[in-house]
């Protein structure tokens, strides 16, 4: 098929055809999901479930590459199905317009091959691991804040989030820096990619490791997290 | 002894990657950030020569620690 033919050499055939039946949950819209969702879908994930309760306001505008003029106040996860009919109509995207919460966690990520999390708070992101241990779907993690982002592929049973968050009702540096255009695009790329490996078994993942990235100094860590 | 601290992204404050201190014997890395003005909250992630460490481990002579604040914004 055309479409995807810049796909092809670096993915085998038979790797590409696989994409289409694969089932990826990007909980979070947002800075981090929006550019995810549209990478899976021009890659050709067959099937994305997109995960946010929230609308668009104004202070998403500088980064949110699914917001704009015309989509302040609307669903996220809406908007986000909305953009996938114009850039590839081939996925399903199915939107969920619901707060993931202890209560919906398992019944929303349940069947899905890949969890890929793309959510604004540290506590979420322990439930997002703790329900994916559970139904044992692997999670590519991501985080941004400032000029400074980072990303680690956690297995079931691996608890790599209770490593990486010593506190687990914390907050990040994101409440002091914000979060500018170029990082949300960077740390979800790198989410992208390590999700296409977990998926096809392919390459060295960042299993057990956090990737850090500083741009301000140009510091690229790849650190290990085994004790 | 002497301990080889790195900080990143914020807690650089003088802009220095590397910074060599001179500590006392069976010093912790707890007991470091403390001298060195950094909350315990802004520690994500601590590694020792490199890999993952706990804050109360008894540190010895030209160990080096790393230290990394948190980040969880989308």
């Amino acid at each position: 098929m055309k479409r995807y033919i810049k796909n092809m050499n670096m993915l085998s055939k038979d790797e590409n055809e696989k994409l289409k039946g694969f089932k990826v949950c990007v909980v979070g819209c947002g800075g981090l999901g929006g550019y995810i969702i549209e990478m899976l879908g021009r890659l050709g994930i067959g099937h994305i479930t997109a995960v946010d309760g929230d609308v668009f306001d104004q202070t998403n505008l500088n980064r949110q590459i699914l917001s704009n003029d015309e989509s302040l106040g609307q669903s996220k996860a809406l908007t986000a199905q909305r953009r996938m009919e114009l850039v590839n109509p081939l996925i399903e995207l199915i939107p969920i317009t619901e707060r993931i919460t202890k209560e919906n966690a398992e019944a929303i990520l349940y069947g899905h091959d890949l969890i890929i999390d793309a959510v604004d708070k540290i506590d979420t992101r322990f439930l997002l691991q703790n329900s994916a241990s559970k139904l044992e779907i692997p999670i590519v993690h991501g985080a941004i804040a400032g000029w400074y982002g980072q990303v680690s592929t956690i297995f079931p049973g691996d608890n790599t989030l209770d490593k990486i968050y010593p506190i687990k009702d914390g907050d990040g540096l994101e409440n002091e820096f914000g979060n500018p255009s170029f990082t949300p695009a960077l740390i979800a790329s790198i989410q992208v990619s390590e999700s296409l490996k977990v998926l096809l078994h392919r390459g060295e993942t960042l299993r057990n490791k956090l990737l850090y990235i500083d741009l301000l100094e140009n510091d690229y860590i790849v650190m290990e997290l085994m004790e | 002894m002497g301990i080889e601290v790195r900080l990143f992204s914020n807690l650089r404050e003088d802009k220095r990657k590397k910074v060599f201190f001179e500590f006392e014997e069976g010093i912790n890395v707890f007991r470091i950030i403390r001298i060195l003005n950094v909350k315990e909250e802004d520690v994500e992630i601590l590694l020792i020569n490199g890999r993952y460490g706990e804050i109360d481990i008894e540190l010895n002579d030209g160990d080096t620690i790393s230290i990394f604040p948190p980040i969880g914004g989308n």
